[in-house]
């Protein structure tokens, strides 16, 4: 890990404008991610700002009938939260899914949404990632790609995006407040905040540089059955093979967003409307195009065949 | 004290402390964090520098150069030690790759270096400063694609290739066949604690604070690497965190704190950083099985072949999955073959019931799948074919053999009759349900162990001697043997292990530490009593040792007046003559599991397991029970989840923490049901008791497999056993 | 706009060629406080960042200065030498070095020791000692809820931190019904314990001991 300063930023637009100021700096909320990342200098900032104190952490209605759920909200307190768990339960069980209790109560809101692959390539340094040095190569693409995107992936990259959270959110068409560092605010619809890797897969997501997370809203809610099922090989504490996030309402309409599939929680609008046809319409739509590797074409099938049991779950 | 004739009544019959469950003595201390490991001991030296190793970025091939120089200049960097400024270093009688690499490169993240700082974080900040240029060389990674170019391979348990009979004619006559590949992958220990050592020297000896298994053997490897005399080395494990074969041999971490410490002219730590271990360290090496069964059509075997490749480094060893086969099923005509490959991935060695554990994963599926093309029940099949002798030597009997038994009481316990034979039939909601079964077999090993015994004028009992506790309980079942054989209770005895300077013991490791350990602590008990007895007058043959009391007819000394001029001291080792050679001595069990396979998604989980074992005169109930549960937990994930991924191009494990190495967590285990057969093997030792730690892992992979294919009806023989491998074959969804 | 005083601290960084760290008032002498220093290193050498931070630990007040690398575990283990909490992975993926933050269970290698400035800590050390075990440290001796005894410190701190997140009705993965109030059952525990790696495969018995510390604290 290479050597930083470290400060305490006490509001947001504070916080934006020292990132700017200091070269190579970075915010640090929970941790979990950026120290397991700085321990291995894949990630090397020469400057930590703590935004702990920011005040972030609250969850409060919206005007608009929603939840406006603060950056520094930790997993297992958004997860249990009574409104959450009521109104958007694909949220919750999407946030339990993942992860550990230890590392629930640490991890933010904004750091789960900002969580870099889980790819074993990028994670080691000796070998060649688009994502960690750009144009040395993609050691995925014909090595061990079991865990890797199946969909929207490139010649550059093949990573997966690892979060739950994320997955269910993007199936409650959420969207991501932030400040900029001149103080200018503005709200990321979640299906653009993540991006496709195409030949830039090292820029991730939607934000600018030293633009900071201060909340995500979630819409009124809408109703219906919530799911979120996670398939992977151990029990708990692994990342998804596939998951899938689904609500649906009484007739059979809803909405589908897919974990574990791709760069991004994936999921395309008009494929949620073949949900009434089944599993096998919606997946005809959702996963169109798919490229998956010899060892990772199983998710095609698995994806298909979960979304089954999940509608036979809403049904009752 | 020389064993060579089978056990009669002995003081351990009395089984007063011995037999019983007690907790462990050391508990108090390992559930407040007090129990010291390796890296955490500031109290044995002052002025402890920080080590951090720097592995290969490549498998095989040459440093061309080694830039150190921004590692040098870095903040608090004390010493960079690599093999250009190390000095001459032998390589260990027991390792197959060098612990410190360079110029030549054997394996991936193979140590080329460790740096030396003031502190952790700048030793860390300072190796990632190290730049290398290699000169990488094509290697051969790929065991699937060698297996004409595998030459034989002697096994621990024997020769290469064994014979009986004539296998190839009576296979082909056989009425009804199988003949079936099976493969297990490369596997990591993944012990919880890190490869650790603290290393200082004081003129030329030294002293290592390590996590270590096997205290004489790595003394005397670390002398042979730095060219020291033996008697000038001092290693200190008192509390293993683990190791499961993976801290047999020096690794990595002792070397080069050693080697560090010299440098620097401090003391110096090492540990292994997770992500390093799996490539750096040694792993159970991938298996490629043929299983041949030919059987009479009423079930009898007839013919029983097993061959097996894997592969290792240039001068390595095969796995023994074979080792087994020679031994478990009767059968006129038989053999095995053992193949070895030249692979330039990490040193294969060995991990937790090295052979029998990949052996049993594929010998009992093919037990299985032989059972259903006779359309016998599978475990009436296995009791058909039991053997009391050795199959290859008839003369020789087993000690002991149990195993029809573990079969009988398992069923009994777990329900076995309910099961419904056709696959795919029962369903629990989403999940379709399915049980199976498999053999657990493992070898009792003997070897020599000694141990001193002191007794002071409180009557407090101390035990000496450089056995371990892994995890398996030495501590305890040491101090029960101590209480026994003393007549004392069990707080009055003190149990000091793991240090090199105290009489050498069998160490822990292919499950003899338990029997062969306390049977040294009963010969040296033997000699203390005599001693007590002629201090205190007593006749020692007559003279009973009781409630802190020697007694004989109406007289009764208090056992500490024996020390009341100062303390006794007694040593003495536990040799054996050749009963094992008469008799095949061996554990054996019955393993019973229900798994739901997840009729969309695939998802196997286990709902029940039961072992039943006979494994001679359990020590303590509560600890070996531990051993074996711990060993089945092990056997789930090696079922359905562990495997290091080989990657073929570059030669490396590529899933090397353990976020992408998945094993077993609370979630996957279930409540967990054992039973010990009542049994005592005179043959073993005085104790009359054989190893358990092992025999637990071996065939639990197969009962695992078996329920699988009984849930679902598909018969997947290459582990882990994972959701992919099922989903084409599950029912439609919906 | 900046300067809250702890920054400050850290722009006051203490230039070092040595990052041994230096202890305050209440820290314990520590093999490292006596190491000589050595000279400050001239010219180009990166720089050594030091922060000085202020928490408690098992209810004593600590204050020590760091290295702002050091993590909140290895502040513990290597400058407290409260080696109870353990490394076994040092990223967060085996739950050996969990300790109890402000009431919550953490893994303490994935959170920097300066971030956690008037933070109330509790390791394992805190909960019992070998004399005076916590409830839970005795179940897990009764029921042989560990072997090697490496993960023992976090599956303990992790179970007592469990039985507070089921009493706060914090759901879990395996909870029926998200709304309804957290039950005490064995899946839900063995859910929540997964954090929590044995190799030595003591799941089992872990889970009686929690169990049973359960029904005597329900």
């Amino acid at each position: 890990m290479k050597s930083f300063t470290y400060e305490r930023a006490r509001n947001p637009a504070e916080a934006a404008a020292s990132v700017l100021r200091k070269p190579d700096a970075k915010f640090i909320a929970g941790g979990t991610n950026l120290l397991d990342l700085m321990k291995l200098e894949i990630e090397t900032p020469a400057h930590l700002i703590d935004v702990n104190g920011l005040a972030l952490d609250k969850i409060e209605p919206t005007a608009e009938g929603g939840l406006r759920i603060g950056a520094l909200v930790r997993n297992t307190d958004l997860a249990a939260d009574s409104r959450v768990r009521r109104d958007y339960a694909v949220l919750s069980r999407a946030l339990l899914a993942g992860a550990s209790g230890q590392l629930r109560n640490k991890a933010t809101t904004a750091g789960n949404l900002l969580q870099r692959t889980r790819c074993p390539y990028f994670y080691d340094t000796n070998q060649p990632c688009n994502k960690r040095r750009p144009g040395s190569g993609c050691a995925a693409i014909g090595g061990f790609s079991r865990q890797h995107a199946v969909v929207g992936g490139s010649e550059a990259c093949i990573a997966t995006h690892p979060s739950d959270m994320a997955v269910g959110m993007r199936a409650l068409d959420a969207t991501v407040e932030t400040v900029r560092p001149d103080g200018a605010t503005r709200a990321i619809p979640i299906a653009e905040f993540h991006h496709l890797p195409g030949s830039t897969p090292h820029v991730e997501t939607a934000l600018s540089p030293g633009e900071l997370i201060t909340a995500v809203t979630l819409p009124k809610p809408v109703g219906g059955t919530h799911i979120y099922r996670k398939v992977r090989d151990r029990a708990s504490y692994a990342f998804a093979l596939v998951s899938v996030a689904a609500i649906v309402q009484r007739d059979g309409t809803g909405r589908v967003a897919l974990g574990g599939v791709a760069h991004k929680p994936w999921r395309i609008e008009s494929a949620d409307s073949q949900l009434p046809r089944g599993a096998k319409a919606v997946m005809a739509e959702l996963l169109s195009g798919a490229r998956p590797t010899r060892e990772n074409a199983f998710k095609l099938s698995l994806a298909e065949r979960t979304l089954g049991a999940v509608l036979t779950e809403a049904k009752g | 004290m020389k064993f060579e004739s089978p056990a009669t009544t002995n003081p351990i019959d009395q089984l007063k402390i011995v037999g019983q469950s007690v907790s462990r003595i050391d508990g108090p201390l390992k559930t407040t964090g007090t129990a010291p490991y390796a890296y955490e001991r500031h109290d044995v030296v002052a002025n402890q520098a920080y080590g951090y190793v720097v592995g290969s970025a490549i498998a095989k091939g040459r440093i061309k150069s080694i830039d150190l120089g921004a590692a040098k200049a870095a903040p608090g960097v004390l010493a960079i030690v690599t093999a250009d400024n190390a000095g001459k270093l032998d390589k260990g009688r027991l390792n197959t790759a060098k612990l410190l690499g360079g110029p030549e490169i054997q394996h991936y993240h193979q140590a080329i270096a460790v740096v030396v700082a003031e502190t952790f974080e700048q030793a860390r900040a300072a190796a990632q400063l190290i730049r290398v240029d290699y000169a990488a060389e094509q290697g051969a990674f790929d065991l699937a694609s060698l297996l004409d170019k595998a030459k034989p391979n002697p096994i621990t348990a024997g020769p290469a290739d064994t014979a009986v009979g004539d296998f190839a004619a009576n296979f082909a006559a056989a009425p009804v066949r199988l003949d079936a590949r099976y493969s297990t992958p490369d596997e990591a220990h993944a012990m919880m604690e890190p490869h650790a050592t603290i290393a200082a020297w004081e003129g030329d000896k030294l002293t290592l604070w390590t996590s270590n298994q096997m205290i004489a053997w790595n003394k005397a490897e670390m002398a042979k690497i730095l060219g020291m005399r033996a008697e000038n080395v001092r290693l200190d494990s008192p509390f293993v965190g683990g190791g499961f074969g993976g801290k047999l041999f020096p690794r990595a971490d002792a070397l080069l704190a050693a080697l560090g410490a010299r440098a620097a002219k401090r003391p110096v730590k090492v540990a292994l950083q997770r992500p390093l271990m799996f490539n750096n360290t040694t792993h159970r090496p991938a298996t490629i099985q043929r299983i041949r069964i030919g059987a009479t059509r009423d079930g009898k075997i007839t013919a029983i072949g097993h061959e097996s490749w894997s592969g290792d480094l240039p001068g390595g060893k095969a796995d023994g999955a074979v080792a087994q086969t020679r031994l478990l099923y009767a059968g006129a005509h038989r053999m095995t073959a053992t193949r070895l490959a030249t692979l330039d991935l990490p040193e294969g060695n060995a991990m937790r019931a090295p052979g029998e554990a990949t052996g049993m994963m594929a010998l009992e599926i093919a037990v299985d799948e032989m059972a259903e093309k006779l359309g016998m029940d599978p475990i009436e099949f296995r009791i058909l074919n039991d053997t009391q002798v050795d199959p290859e030597k008839p003369e020789r009997p087993f000690s002991q053999r149990q195993l029809t038994e573990c079969f009988r009481t398992g069923a009994e316990r777990f329900g076995w009759s309910k099961r419904n034979p056709q696959p795919g039939r029962v369903r629990d909601g989403r999940w379709l349900v399915g049980i199976g079964a498999a053999a657990a077999f493992r070898n009792n090993l003997l070897t020599k162990s000694a141990a001193r015994v002191r007794l002071d004028n409180g009557g407090i009992v101390t035990v000496e001697t450089d056995m371990t506790d892994i995890g398996t309980g030495s501590y305890t079942i040491i101090a029960q043997t101590a209480a026994e054989m003393m007549g004392v209770p069990l707080e009055k005895v003190k149990v000091r292990l793991g240090d090199s300077a105290f009489p050498v013991s069998a160490g822990s490791g292919g499950q003899w530490g338990g029997n062969n350990s306390t049977a040294g602590v009963y010969a040296a008990c033997v000699k203390l009593r005599e001693a007590v007895a002629q201090k205190l007058g007593f006749n020692s043959a007559e003279a009973e040792f009781a409630d802190g009391e020697v007694r004989s007819g109406n007289r009764r000394v208090p056992l500490a007046q024996a020390a009341a001029d100062g303390g006794l001291s007694a040593e003495d080792e536990i040799e054996y003559g050749d009963l094992a050679k008469k008799y095949q001595q061996s554990t054996f069990g019955a393993h019973f599991v229900e798994v739901g396979v997840d009729a969309a998604t695939a998802e196997i989980r286990v709902r029940r397991m039961l072992a039943v074992c006979a494994a001679g005169r359990i020590l303590n109930p509560k600890t070996a029970r531990s051993q074996v549960i711990g060993a089945m937990t092990m056997g789930v994930g090696a079922a359905l989840m562990e495997e290091l991924v080989v990657d073929k191009r570059t030669g490396f494990f590529v899933n090397h923490d353990l976020a992408a190495y998945e094993v077993p967590v609370h979630a996957d285990i279930p409540h967990q049901e054992m039973f010990f057969l009542d049994e005592t093997d005179p043959m073993s030792s005085p104790m009359k008791a054989k190893g358990v730690a092992e025999l637990g892992i071996c065939g639990v992979a197969a009962a695992v497999a078996n329920a699988v294919y009984n849930a679902t009806g598909v018969r997947v023989r290459d582990y882990p056993i994972t959701l992919d491998k099922l989903l084409e074959q599950m029912p439609d969804v919906g | 706009m900046q300067g809250p005083s702890d920054f400050e601290l850290s722009r006051r960084k203490i230039l070092l060629g040595t990052a041994a760290s230096v202890a305050f008032g209440v820290a314990p002498r520590i093999a490292d406080a006596q190491t000589p220093a050595v000279p400050v290193q001239a010219g180009a050498a990166p720089a050594i960042s030091m922060s000085k931070v202020s928490f408690s630990v098992n209810g004593k007040p600590r204050e020590i200065a760091l290295d702002t690398r050091t993590t909140l575990l290895d502040a513990l283990r290597e400058h407290l030498h409260l080696t109870g909490s353990k490394k076994g992975c040092d990223h967060g993926q085996c739950g050996a070095c969990t300790v109890i933050v402000g009431g919550r269970r953490i893994n303490s290698c994935l959170t920097l020791a300066v971030m956690h400035e008037g933070d109330e800590i509790k390791t394992i050390e805190g909960l019992g000692t070998p004399e005076n075990l916590h409830p839970m440290q005795a179940a897990f001796v009764k029921h042989d809820g560990y072997q090697c005894g490496y993960c023992t410190p976090g599956q303990i701190c992790s179970a007592v931190a469990v039985l507070d997140e089921i009493k706060a009705g914090i759901p879990s993965h395996v909870s029926a019904d998200l709304n309804a109030p957290a039950q005490l059952t064995n899946a839900e525990l063995r859910e929540r314990m997964s954090g929590n790696i044995c190799r030595c495969g003591a799941y089992s018995n872990i889970a009686e001991a929690i169990t049973e510390v359960a029904g005597r604290q329900a």
